[in-house]
Parts: structure tokens; C-alpha cells; sequence
């Protein structure tokens, strides 16, 4: 049973290569429903905004977000994601194959913490290809005294012990709840996803999209394997230059030792009519 | 306090039986040193019931004198002998303070009902618009509300006008909720709705702003798309227009204004967010705006409030090319952010919004730059991702403190730059 699990396991993380949302097609019930951030048309800007960017502006901006969701990828956890605090510097050029790089110094702080925590610096290298279909941007990322970060280690080895028996069975909608109401417990979950949902957002940045998580839809714990926390989510995004909220199903597992990984994501359509994410 | 003391002691005085009814008051002219004289007889009088309101006798003042209901015959005699002229100021104290008791305790009951609402909490739509009837009966000289027109689902669109007279003072337009899904905007125009009340009369520079200028504030802008937030879908930004040929409704409104209408950074497809309508002022919401900034005619500034991303911004979105005054609204926009930031610290950026956010065609401020309308800006509230669209209710209260702030900057730097 174990080898099969195992197996099966790998196959899943295989599986990970992903299928962009636009080759599946929304159910004839849903037609009409709008592709995920449509690509916008490029301006004469656009075209000039290569070498030193203006560091506020959403060039720049949106390549750190990406830079941001390739961070949380490697270094979030249930009690660690990270935020943009500003851009410093960045500069743009094209490169061969057509694609274009960004170089970029930043500020990131953990998010629980706000503006007012401490600060990292960091400086990454964005590529985003310029292909025919979408591929996913790469990314190559230094954060200085990114070890020396206050380690969550207790309250992370206590948040598995929990919920790692057997009897955990976690289930809940809506976080946070309409009213920005999320409790303490959720907490940790709400991160988790975060962190899973940066997969995804990583994966389907492009200069056009910048994206956010804007809800949990809903989490489900699924019997633990391998000792990971294995949980189901439904994450609602939300893509600002279009202003679409994306619906995502996803499989994610965590434990102390191996930090996050999305196992299975599966892009729901969104009826037009529909307003509530279907189960 | 001071009115809760006042009414409780009116209320005591009244409680212990109706004691001043048929009374009068009396206001005496003195003349001549005769004149004092018998007033001063009245007073020594020591089985006097008479109440001197007035203390110490000269011909520069008027006296005025209650006197009992069950006296009145004989003083009036007294003073008509003694030629000391008189006038009836009160005709009947006991009646004047019961029309004063009722006005001070319906006066506290609506202080109290607009102090009892909660600004720290997200409310619906009827909760609202009851709030706004409060505020304007407890501010009738200084607020009214503007029904400008209704809404595709016909809701009645309100806006708060704030004004201390006369005739088509230069005006400054603020609008939030015109994307429903963005709470924390309605919620702290609410705030700010109280807050300008309150200040009015208290604060120097928003008194002297109100007797030059007229502040019209539109807290809900998106009836229909508010209401469908509650009850269906949180997420809901358009209007709830049907869209004829699609099962998909609602129009972005701010992509429907005629401005660059139709060009990048706008939908065409019904079931977009950014779906711009089949054309310009399609959506009654936004007709509603344009009518009433066309009618009047004088409007000077015009600041739209949306949520999030943390961003004072100035035309173009539906180009990236710079506006004439770009320098000025610069300045004044980071001028404005420095006086948010310094209340908790919240960072915002300054820039067009086809630079520092994305190009978008249609918007209001577009629009309303480009006939004329100088400072036009668009604000985006907290936060910067985490929370997004479900900020908390706790972060209600310092997002419209520190928002009030910079609206504030711009407000008083379009009094001081009259055009």
C-alpha cells in the first residue's frame, strides 16, 4: 500500500508540468466564461520601458510580485509569507528567444507583520518568455539573512503534531469570511494556501497579469500520507489589470521537513451566472 | 454632556409639576431714574415672586423679569402706573420649554443614533442609507441628500451635499462604492461623511473650506452591485445591467465613461470584470454622475474612492501620455500621501494610473479632467494583496482616518488654487 502511495505520489508531483488554463474548456453550461487574465494589447510605453524602470511604476512592480510568489514557493510556510514592502531599483531588456528580463532590488517583509516588520533585501532576475503559448516566467532569486529570519520552527512542529493524527479532519469555507473575519485557527491554513496558491501564481504570471489570493473558497484536510499534511483547496484569485477572480481546486501537502508542495491544481471555469463556486 | 445635564435638569424642573405655565416674561425699558426706582421697589419687595433675569438697574438695557402667572395682572398694573414701558417676550415660558425639552431630547436621541452607529463594521444597504437620513437630520443646516437619480434595478442614488449656501458654490465631487466588491470604501465614506459634519464649526480649515466651497459625497455609487455583494456574491464589481445577447450581466462602470471609451484596457465581452458596455454612459449609475456634474456646472475637483492596492493616482488611464498639469497633480498628490502616511504609517504611491497601475480606458477621471474638471484624482485604498478586497473590519476606522487626511490635503489645496 505504501509503494503504491509512494507511487502514485511521484506521478502526482509529475503531474505538476502544467496544463495553462486556456486548453481546457469551460463546460457548454459555462460558455462565455472569460479566459483567465486576458493579455493586454502592448502600448507605445511598453515598447520603450526597457533599461532603468521606474521602481514604483507596474513594470517594475509586477515582476517583483512574481519574484514575490517564487519566495513563498521556497520559504513560506503555515506561519510565513512574505509581502512586497517596495522596489528600490529595476531596469528591463529584451533577450534572445523574445523573451524579456527583469532585474530587480527589492524589500520584502512577512506579511503578518506588516510594513513595520523587519525588512529583507533581496535581488532577483525575472524572465518571462515570450512564447506562443504561455510558459511559466524563471526565476533566479538572493535574499540576504534569509536563514537568520526568526524561525517559526516550534509553532510550525506544533501545528503538525495537531493535525497530522488520524482523527484531524479540517474542513471550512470562506476564509476569511466576507467581513475580512478570519479566526486564529484558520490562520495557519489561510498561509498554507497562500503559499500553494503562489504555485499557480507563479506559474501563470506573464507582464500582463499581477496577481493576488482574494479568498480561500474552501479547505479540506485529506488523509495524511507519506506524513504530510495533505489538504484540498479552493482559492479564489484575483488578477489586477484585468480585475477576473480565478478559481483554482489544488492539491497541496506540508509537513516541517519538506515545506510545501502543490501536488494537483485543476483551473475551475466560472459559470457566468454562477455565483457560488461549484463543489 | 452638556446636553444630557441640560435635559435632565429641564426634564427635573418640568417633572416637578408644570410650575411656569401662563407664565411671562417681561422686558422692561427703562427710561428715567423714576422708571429704576420702581423697579427697585418691585424688587425689595421681599413676598416677591418676581424672577429678575436681569440684575442691576440702568436706562443703557433692557430688564427682563418672569413673572408668575398669578401675578401678572398686578405687575402690569404697576408698571403701566408708574408709565415704565414694557413688552411680552415670553408669552408663556411653561410652553417654550416644552417645544425646547422635545427638540433637546429628539436632538440627543439622534446624536445618540448616529453615535450608536458603527463605523467599525460593514453594513448593508438599507443600514446605509438610514445612516445617511440620520446624519442629515441631526446636521439640517449644513447637509441635505441628493437623490440623483436611480439605479438600473431602480435603488434611489444618494448624494451627501455639504453646504453652508449660496447658489452654485464651486464644488468638490467624492464618490466611492462604484465598484460594490470594494467595502472598505463605502465604510469610510461613511466615516468621512461624519467626520466632515462633525468638523464643521470646530476645525478652522474645514469651516472656512465649507464657507467658500460645497462637498458633494456619494457613499454608495453601486447600489444594485452593493446589494449583490450581501446577498450572492462578495466578489460582484459591475452594475447588475442585463446585457442583451449575454447571459452574463453588468457593465465595469468605471471603464463606461466617455473617455477613450472602447480602447485598451477595457473588455469587450459581456462577462468580463472590465466589460466597458455597448457605449459610453450605457450604465444608468454613470449617467446619473454625468447629468448632475454637467447640471451644476462649477465643480472644481473630483476624487473617486476605490479599494485596494494603496495608490493616489491622476489621469490618464487610457493613455499612458502625460496630462498638461501632471506636474501640479504630482506635487499635490504626494503632498496629500505624506499627510496619510503620517498617521500609521500606510505607504502609498503617486502616478497616472496607466503608469502605476494599468491602462484602462473609460474612467471617471478621465473624463472629468478632460472637461475641465483640474483635480481629478482616484484613490486606492488599503491594503496592498493580503486582505484585498475582505480588509478586516478592525482596519474600517484608521483606513478612513489616515484616507480623510490626504482627502483633506486635496480639499484645502482646491480652496487655496480657485480656477
Amino acid at each position: 500500500m505504501k509503494t503504491f502511495c509512494s507511487v502514485w505520489l511521484l506521478l502526482s508531483v509529475v503531474e505538476l508540468s502544467p496544463a495553462p488554463p486556456a486548453s481546457q474548456e469551460p463546460p457548454l453550461a459555462c460558455r462565455g466564461a472569460a479566459d483567465p487574465a486576458p493579455p493586454q494589447p502592448e502600448t507605445a510605453e511598453d515598447m520603450a520601458s526597457t533599461g532603468d524602470l521606474e521602481p514604483t511604476h507596474y513594470p517594475a512592480r509586477r515582476a517583483a510580485q512574481v519574484a514575490l510568489h517564487y519566495l513563498n514557493t521556497h520559504h513560506g510556510s503555515p506561519f510565513r509569507v512574505f509581502g512586497l514592502q517596495q522596489v528600490h531599483k529595476a531596469s528591463a531588456e529584451d533577450v534572445e528567444a523574445g523573451g524579456r528580463k527583469y532585474k530587480l532590488d527589492f524589500s520584502v517583509t512577512d506579511w503578518a507583520s506588516g510594513s513595520a516588520g523587519p525588512a529583507l533585501r533581496c535581488s532577483a532576475d525575472v524572465l518571462f518568455p515570450r512564447t506562443e503559448r504561455h510558459s511559466a516566467p524563471d526565476v533566479k532569486l538572493r535574499c540576504e539573512a534569509l536563514q537568520q529570519i526568526n524561525r517559526t520552527a516550534q509553532e510550525e512542529e506544533a501545528f503538525y503534531q495537531k493535525h497530522i493524527t488520524p482523527d484531524s479532519a479540517v474542513s471550512a469555507r470562506d476564509i476569511p469570511d466576507s467581513y475580512g473575519n478570519m479566526s486564529e485557527e484558520m490562520q495557519p491554513f489561510w498561509r498554507l494556501a497562500r503559499v500553494a496558491a503562489s504555485f499557480i501564481m507563479l506559474r501563470e504570471s506573464s507582464e500582463n497579469t499581477e496577481f493576488n489570493m482574494a479568498q480561500v473558497a474552501s479547505v479540506t484536510q485529506q488523509e495524511s500520507s507519506e506524513e504530510q499534511l495533505m489538504l484540498e483547496f479552493v482559492v479564489l484569485l484575483h488578477d489586477l489589470p484585468s480585475q477576473e477572480i480565478v478559481q483554482w481546486k489544488l492539491l497541496a501537502s506540508w509537513s516541517p521537513d519538506r515545506g510545501v508542495r502543490v501536488l494537483q491544481t485543476e483551473w475551475q471555469p466560472r459559470c457566468p451566472h454562477a455565483t457560488k463556486p461549484p463543489n | 454632556m452638556r446636553v444630557y445635564l441640560a435635559v435632565f435638569a429641564l426634564l427635573a424642573a418640568v417633572h416637578c409639576e408644570e410650575l411656569l405655565n401662563g407664565d411671562q416674561v417681561l422686558r422692561i425699558h427703562v427710561e428715567s431714574e423714576d422708571h429704576i426706582q420702581a423697579l427697585k421697589e418691585l424688587e425689595e419687595d421681599v413676598d416677591s415672586v418676581l424672577d429678575f433675569w436681569t440684575h442691576g438697574f440702568s436706562t443703557e438695557r433692557p430688564i427682563d423679569i418672569r413673572v408668575p402667572h398669578t401675578s401678572l395682572s398686578a405687575v402690569k398694573d404697576f408698571l403701566k402706573k408708574n408709565n415704565v414701558p414694557f413688552t411680552v417676550m415670553i408669552n408663556n415660558v411653561q410652553e417654550l420649554l416644552d417645544r425646547e425639552t422635545a427638540e433637546m431630547v429628539s436632538n440627543a436621541k439622534m446624536e445618540r443614533s448616529t453615535k450608536s452607529f458603527n463605523f467599525a463594521a460593514y453594513h448593508d444597504l438599507e443600514t446605509l442609507y438610514s445612516f445617511m437620513d440620520t446624519l442629515v437630520a441631526s446636521h439640517p443646516n449644513l447637509i441635505t441628500k441628493v437623490h440623483i437619480g436611480n439605479s438600473y434595478e431602480n435603488r434611489p442614488m444618494y448624494a451627501l451635499k455639504f453646504s453652508t449656501g449660496g447658489v452654485s458654490r464651486p464644488a468638490i465631487w467624492v464618490d466611492a462604492g462604484i465598484h460594490s466588491r470594494e467595502w472598505v470604501t463605502q465604510a469610510s465614506a461613511a466615516w468621512i461623511a461624519n467626520q466632515i459634519a462633525s468638523n464643521y464649526g470646530v476645525d478652522p480649515s474645514v469651516t472656512s473650506l465649507l464657507g467658500q466651497m460645497d462637498i458633494y459625497l456619494m457613499i454608495v455609487t453601486n447600489p444594485d452591485g452593493y446589494v449583490f455583494t450581501h446577498t450572492d456574491n462578495r466578489m460582484w464589481r459591475k452594475t447588475r445591467s442585463v446585457n442583451s445577447g449575454s447571459s452574463c450581466r453588468g457593465v465595469d462602470p468605471n471603464r463606461n465613461w466617455d473617455a477613450g471609451f472602447g480602447g485598451p484596457g477595457a473588455s469587450k465581452d459581456p462577462c468580463s470584470e472590465s466589460y466597458h458596455g455597448p457605449y459610453a454612459n450605457s450604465e444608468v449609475e454613470v449617467k446619473n454622475v454625468v447629468d448632475l456634474i454637467m447640471g451644476h456646472g462649477n465643480f472644481k475637483s473630483f476624487i473617486s474612492i476605490h479599494s485596494y492596492s494603496q495608490l493616489l493616482m491622476y489621469p490618464y488611464g487610457y493613455t499612458c501620455t502625460d496630462i498638461p498639469d501632471k506636474s501640479e497633480l504630482h506635487s499635490v498628490g504626494t503632498a496629500a500621501i505624506k499627510e496619510l502616511t503620517s498617521l500609521y504609517n500606510t505607504i502609498y504611491q503617486v502616478g497616472s494610473i496607466c503608469k502605476i497601475i494599468y491602462q484602462a480606458s473609460g474612467g471617471s477621471i478621465d473624463w472629468t479632467y478632460n472637461i475641465g474638471i483640474k483635480y481629478s484624482f482616484a484613490f486606492e485604498l488599503r491594503d496592498t494583496g493580503y486582505y484585498g478586497f475582505l480588509l478586516p473590519a478592525n482596519q474600517i476606522i484608521p483606513t478612513a482616518e489616515e484616507t480623510w487626511l490626504g482627502l483633506k490635503y486635496i480639499m484645502e489645496y482646491v480652496r487655496n488654487h480657485p480656477y
